[in-house]
């Protein structure tokens, strides 16, 4: 059996009533001649001879294809005999042909009908709906297991709380600060041109602290979180769920929302804020640095200028966000990780989900955060 | 199956093989070989790197040193062009099926002769059907997902893929572990009948002794990073190798023995039971 140095198979038809089978009929060697055998014809109600004596190689692939052929023969009335076929092959033909005949063995092809378009519509709006529903469902259990846990304080589970606020707080450090650094440059270096024009160079502390403090900062952290977090907390208990650790953890009596969800949720919401801080300070640095050298504002003339233009009412609008984009993510990462059904694609699935849900909904909230606070005058 | 081997009719040839994972040594300068047509086991206990010398069989792992030739290749010396084309001489079914799980059963059993071949997509899906039915799974089963079976539907289908391009050469992972009872005497019909209807060799990895008395012609007892012990199962019944000898006379190898001995029609014919030796 060495398809490599064999011919590949060949069918040819001498005399109407004769058929020379020759080469390898073997998966790799007969992909040119299948398309060919539908249109061998015989004709009909007369006695064929099919030479099989100069086949040198079969395989179940090649003997399946050759049974069917000799079926349809057989079917449109022709009386075909094989001959000349070593016994071995003889043997798998006749395995093969068993099968052939089975009408029970028609191949189970995955009926699939392209939905129409209002199908496809009501199909994602019914989805989406359940999706809902289920992440309502999720939020209300975990408040009662927070309830519970505030309740009974010697259920918080203290070491993975402290573990998380290191993952997700102290480990993202170097990233926000860069991102955020860079930040405050680039809304510096922008709005330098327009101060300029206007001699209100000075100016440049108004707009790198209120927007820093109140929407940037916030916001980019978020983002980098659910993005470094949020997708991290979905591919852990994605592949916990996989693996029966889940199921192990419910028969051992241990909430899995108490020792992977809780947690989680609180230390996000202890660093977000901390880390928004961070970037407040670094986003501002940068600021101030893009002020010294397009504008000509020092660093002393523009803490001057930011300590009367800011507020703490600024400072506080933007860190107060922080806890509500923090439980977002951590719950819409866990959630969707418990989403996970026993497979690896779709820890994928749920791990890309949690992520832009978890965006989307923290930009929707930041919206209804702006409305809310200019209502408010704030 | 001749009986002395000729080279040619060797399929695996592996000679003083050694693998380590730092200092942890799995292989110490192991020999092996396979031949053509015979249902090899290789047994050994939990880390007695069976898994390991599979894996370098088949070309995921590759040995410290020592040579290992397949099929008349050296796996030493070998390009991308002829490990490919010495993938699809071979099949293997792995021990948790190794299934796609995006793809449906008949597109996974389908899929070597997608890539490899240039067959008509129907005549492939008819084909893997008619695998699946080989290995005793309904054709409707060929329309689910893996994870929608049992365990015993698994490896079958994973068996079913591996015989896709017809492979001279089989590997079966712990083809019994998991399942239950019924389901694994299934197994012992199902490999029995494929030997006789295509004599591929097979070689397998198992713990499960009745497999082990009932259809491999040899045995390679694996400990110490050696071949302790090598030959049919009343062979290795009979030899006083202490690794050997753990394996036979815990009680549940002395209890497959009992049956075996039964079934080939009473005492004589095969091992001499020994007086139990302790128990481990």
């Amino acid at each position: 059996m060495k398809p490599k140095s064999v011919a590949p198979a060949a069918i040819a038809q001498p005399t109407p009533e004769n058929l020379t089978l020759s080469g390898s009929w073997t998966a790799s060697g007969i992909g040119a001649v299948e398309r060919r055998l539908e249109s061998v014809r015989v004709p009909s109600k007369t006695e064929a001879v099919a030479d099989g004596a100069r086949i040198e190689a079969l395989d179940t692939a090649g003997a399946w294809v050759l049974q069917k052929l000799l079926q349809r023969l057989r079917d449109e009335s022709v009386v075909v005999t094989l001959r000349g076929l070593r016994p071995e092959f003889a043997k798998l033909l006749e395995v093969v042909a068993q099968h052939v005949t089975d009408p029970g063995d028609k191949p189970a092809r995955a009926e699939r009908q392209s939905p129409t378009a209002l199908e496809r519509i009501g199909r994602s709006a019914e989805a989406a709906f359940e999706q809902t529903v289920a992440l309502l469902g999720f939020v209300g259990e975990s408040a009662v297991a927070l309830a519970g846990c505030v309740a009974h304080p010697a259920r918080f589970r203290w070491r993975p709380i402290l573990y998380n606020i290191r993952s997700a707080g102290f480990d993202a450090l170097p990233i926000v600060g860069l991102l955020s650094f860079l930040l405050g440059i680039v809304v510096a270096y922008q709005g330098a041109d327009q101060l300029r024009q206007y001699g209100a160079n000075i100016f440049v502390a108004d707009l790198v602290g209120l927007s820093m403090l109140r929407e940037f900062a916030p916001l980019l952290t978020a983002i980098i979180v659910a993005g470094r977090s949020g997708s991290a907390y979905a591919a852990q208990i994605g592949t916990m769920d996989v693996t029966e650790e889940i199921d192990a953890m419910r028969t051992l009596g241990i909430a899995p929302l108490d020792l992977l969800v809780l947690p989680k949720i609180i230390a996000l919401v202890i660093a977000l804020p901390l880390l928004t801080v961070f970037a407040d300070v670094l986003g501002v640095f940068g600021g101030m640095i893009m002020a010294r050298s397009q504008l000509g504002v020092g660093f002393e003339e523009f803490l001057d200028r930011f300590v009367k233009a800011v507020s703490v009412t600024h400072y506080l609008v933007g860190i107060g966000k922080a806890p509500v984009f923090a439980a977002i993510i951590a719950v819409v990462g866990c959630f969707q990780g418990f989403r996970t059904q026993g497979r690896a694609d779709s820890v994928g699935r749920q791990t890309t989900r949690s992520v832009v849900q978890s965006i989307f909904l923290v930009i929707v909230a930041d919206a209804l955060f702006s409305i809310a606070f200019s209502a408010l005058d704030l | 199956m001749q009986s002395h081997a000729h080279p040619d009719d060797l399929v695996i040839e592996i000679s003083k093989v050694s693998t380590r994972f730092g200092d942890h040594v799995v292989h110490s300068e192991l020999d092996l070989e396979v031949r053509r047509g015979e249902i090899f086991a290789l047994v050994g206990g939990s880390g007695a790197g069976k898994s390991v010398l599979l894996r370098e069989m088949i070309l995921l792992q590759r040995p410290d040193s020592g040579s290992i030739r397949v099929l008349g290749v050296d796996l030493q010396k070998l390009d991308d062009d002829a490990a490919l084309a010495l993938r699809q001489r071979w099949g293997v079914m792995f021990q948790h099926g190794g299934l796609f799980g995006s793809l449906t059963v008949n597109e996974n059993v389908g899929l070597p002769l997608r890539e490899h071949t240039r067959l008509a997509d129907a005549l492939i899906d008819e084909i893997a059907t008619w695998k699946l039915a080989m290995t005793g799974l309904e054709p409707k089963v060929g329309a689910q997902y893996p994870s929608e079976l049992s365990g015993g539907m698994m490896k079958r289908a994973s068996l079913a893929r591996a015989l896709a391009l017809d492979p001279e050469l089989l590997f079966l992972d712990e083809p019994t572990s998991g399942l239950d009872p019924h389901s694994a005497g299934g197994v012992d019909e199902l490999v029995r009948k494929l030997r006789a209807l295509f004599g591929p060799t097979i070689v397998m990895i198992t713990h499960d002794l009745d497999l082990l008395w009932q259809i491999a012609d040899r045995v390679a007892i694996l400990a110490d990073g050696r071949v302790q012990g090598i030959g049919s199962m009343p062979e290795l019944s009979r030899m006083d190798n202490p690794a050997i000898r753990q394996f036979f006379d815990g009680p549940r190898g002395r209890a497959a023995q009992q049956q075996e001995k039964r079934q080939a029609g009473g005492p004589g014919n095969g091992a001499i039971a020994r007086p139990s030796s302790k128990p481990r």
